[in-house]
Formats: C-alpha cells, structure tokens, sequence
C-alpha cells in the first residue's frame, strides 16, 4: 500500500467556547447564521419511526460535564447515509442524518430529535446493528471522542453486530447500548472516565 | 453490487495517535478528568464512518467569511489588525478536498471571547462576533478574512497564557475525518509555554499548526496574510478491491 505523502493535521481541544464557531446562536450570536447547523435532522416529514436520543456526559468526577459539543451521523430508517458517496438508493431526502448539539449549561443533558436507523451492511455479506455515530468534543478533551449509541430494542441484531461481538466484556458492550426511556425514547449516558467508563472508537 | 470509483469511497487511513495529543495531558488540568482512561478501540471504518453530511454553499452568507464585518450592524468594521488567513484543505493523500465546511472561531483583538462563560477584563468589540465559516473550493483552497486574536490569560497554571490562535472545525466527506484544532501565528513566543499545544508530543506537529506570514496574499496598505494548510485522514488506495467486489 502506498505510505500517506502528509500527516493529518493534528487535533487540539475544541475549548470552552466551541459555541461561538459551532452553535453561535446558543451563546447569544443570533445574527450572523440564520440558524445553529444541525439544530434539526429533519427537513420535512420523515419515513421511519421518530425517536430521542438523549443523555448526559460525564466526567471521572461523575459531575456532568456542561460544556461539551456533541455530533451525530446516522443512516434514516432503510438504512440508507444522506451522503453523496452513499450508492445503495435514494434516502429519505427530508432525513439529513447529521445533527449537532450543545450540552445543557446546567444540566450536561444533550437531545437529538431523529429517527431509529436502519442497519447498514458490513463488508459483503454481514449486517450491522442499527446504530448511530457519536462525536463528542469539550474544553479538556484535547482529540474528538468517537462512540456508538446501539439500542436496547435490538438485542438480536446486537448479538450478531461484527463490531459489538469483538468486544469481550459484557459491561464494555452494555456501554455502548442507549436505554429504552419511554416510548421512543432512548438514553445514552456518557462516562469519560470510571468504572462505566464508555468504550470509545479509534476508526 | 459494484461500487462507484468514487474518490469519497472507501475506508480511511488509520489515525496516527502518536501525532495526535494524548487523551490525558496533566499540564492541562481540565483533561485530567475528561480524559479516557482506556485506549480507544481501533477498528477499519465502515459505511458508517466513511459516508458524512455535505454542506451547500447555498448555507453561505455573503459575509460568513468575513469576521471584520460579518457581526456588525451598523457598516462599522471590527478592532485590531486586520487579515486573511487562508490555505488548502488536503487529504493524506495530497488530495485537495472541495466543498467542506470550515469552521472557524477566535477571541476579538483584544483577547475576549463573545461567550456568555467568558470573563476576562478586555473589552468587547461591539463589531465583531468571533465566527465565521466557508466552504473549501474545488482545490480544497478557503480563505477568511479577520483580525488577529491577542493571547489571554486562562485558569490552568498561576500565570497561564494562551497563544494567540484561531478555533477550526472541520469536515471531510467522511464523518471519520472530523476534526478540531487550532492555528497559531509564526514566532509567538507563548506556544511554546502552552500546555494545549503542549498535549502535543512531536515538534513537527505542532509545527503543522503555525501558521506561516504569507506576504505574496497580504493586501498593500490594508492587511497582512498567514497561510494554513489543513490536512484530514486519507484513504486507503480501494479502486482494485472495489473491481474485485464487483466480479
């Protein structure tokens, strides 16, 4: 394989004020943007079931952390990425699948409004479980955290996940799955540090 | 099902985490307890991580480059020296990577954020907001013009400053290829007593975060230019191995 010829700029911490570039409006910059990007993955109204998926990150303290930025990227209800490399068919165009989201300042509680993702294939001939793509950046978080939220509702298509059946712990996989929280609700806490300490991805 | 040679397919170049700052830093303090304590997972990308949002120009405002003026009301232009900071957005690969949406946020000329956390002594500029953004062009070129950000002091150490830098946010095709950091400015004494720049190891490294003066793009009696070129993860070379999965 071909060595890369340059090295990838290297990431430093998102800081404190992550807000003013990346959700202006929530710390008071209303005039610039019309709107915070991501605010909303959707567009019009969407094929699937609408979920929430919420929760709070926490730090090694077990304090919630108040400051952090989280993103999310996930397929729509067939299974299918609103991308432009996504060549398997058509998704749902009022499904974005991208949001973004400020913590709570006083609660550390972060919520997407989204839709339960189908399962997205593995390779050729395996599937994966239905999940959503986590990315979690904050002041003291010096390279962008990469997690997936499975669900609870899924234990069968859980058991056969390529990448969740690689991890040998059940407590590091139960990590990894958001808590049914009502009806179409879903929780996912976030520990950064501690004995539930969240699994995180180097993919 | 044969996929498209598509440049935006295919799985991403693992990351060099040795590059990269450590999770735990304890020089700085916040990450002492935000910091993961166990390695994190590696695994090859899937669909998941190799596909990612796109950003329309059409989300652009005439002005969402232009921090001088994009946060004033009254046609008034923001304090301080003004600037172009501008550059390419590559991959591993050398590739240029158009239509990514850049990001950028920075503390006003005098060293305030306009954040409602922020509290330090220096005034606000009524006119400016500290934002911006752009979509690279077909090259992977972007450009922004802005004043330059004074260092300022923060709650780490006794006596900590920060160099004088600007916030990135960028996006690559692939949700994997995200990343935050931050430029800094040529022959600024304070990098090399910053514990953030400091979570970085390698001097080559952080050498790829100082912006270089860039007079050739400076504008004769109106601003200076600094030149930053961004590099995201690459792709492995997959046009064979997709042919083979078609067969």
């Amino acid at each position: 394989m071909e060595p890369p010829k340059l090295k990838e700029s290297p990431s430093q911490t998102a800081g404190p004020y992550v807000h003013i570039g990346c959700t202006p409006s929530f710390t008071g910059i209303t005039d610039v943007y019309p709107s915070d990007l991501g605010a909303s993955l959707k567009t019009g109204p969407v094929e699937g079931t609408e979920i929430v998926l919420s929760g709070v990150i926490f730090d090694g303290n077990g304090d919630p952390v108040l400051d952090a930025m989280i993103e999310i990227w996930q397929p729509d209800a067939a299974g299918l990425f609103n991308a432009p490399s996504e060549n398997r068919g058509d998704a749902d165009p009022h499904f974005t699948g991208w949001g973004r989201c400020a913590s709570d300042p006083e609660t550390g509680e972060f919520r997407f409004d989204t839709v339960k993702p189908g399962q997205v294939p593995f390779g050729r001939d395996q599937m994966q479980a239905p999940h959503v793509c986590l990315w979690i950046v904050a002041r003291g978080i010096n390279i962008g955290l990469q997690t997936r939220a499975y669900f609870e509702d899924e234990s069968a298509a859980n058991a056969t996940d390529p990448i969740l059946c690689t991890i040998a712990t059940p407590s590091s996989v139960d990590t990894l799955i958001a808590k049914v929280d009502g009806p179409n609700r879903y929780r996912f806490d976030i520990h950064l540090q501690g004995p539930r300490e969240t699994v995180f991805f180097d993919m | 099902m044969m996929r498209k040679p598509d440049a935006a397919n295919g799985s991403l170049l693992a990351r060099d985490r040795d590059w990269h700052p450590k999770a735990r830093t304890p020089a700085y303090k916040t990450s002492r307890l935000r910091s993961p304590s166990a390695a994190p997972l590696q695994f090859p990308t899937t669909l998941s991580e190799e596909t990612g949002p796109v950003f329309g120009h059409d989300i652009l405002g005439p002005l969402d480059h232009d921090l001088i003026r994009n946060f004033s009301t009254t046609g008034d232009t923001a304090i301080g020296p003004r600037m172009r900071v501008h550059g390419k957005l590559l991959d591993e690969n050398g590739r240029g990577i158009s239509g990514a949406l850049i990001e950028v946020w920075q503390a006003n000329a005098g060293g305030r954020y306009r954040h409602k956390n922020e509290g330090y002594l220096a005034p606000l500029d009524p006119n400016f907001g500290g934002c911006g953004r752009t979509i690279s062009g077909p090259d992977g070129s972007y450009s922004f013009l802005t004043v330059k950000p004074a260092p300022y002091p923060w709650p780490n150490g006794p006596n900590s400053w920060r160099p004088a830098h600007i916030h990135f946010s960028v996006f690559g095709p692939s949700f994997a290829q995200r990343l935050i950091t931050q430029m800094y400015f040529e022959g600024d004494p304070l990098i090399a007593l910053c514990p953030i720049v400091g979570s970085i190891d390698n001097p080559d490294a952080i050498d790829a975060l100082i912006s270089d003066l860039d007079m050739d793009q400076s504008v004769p009696m109106d601003m200076l230019a600094y030149r930053f070129d961004i590099v995201l993860r690459g792709r492995n070379q997959t046009q064979f191995e997709n042919r083979m999965e078609g067969l």
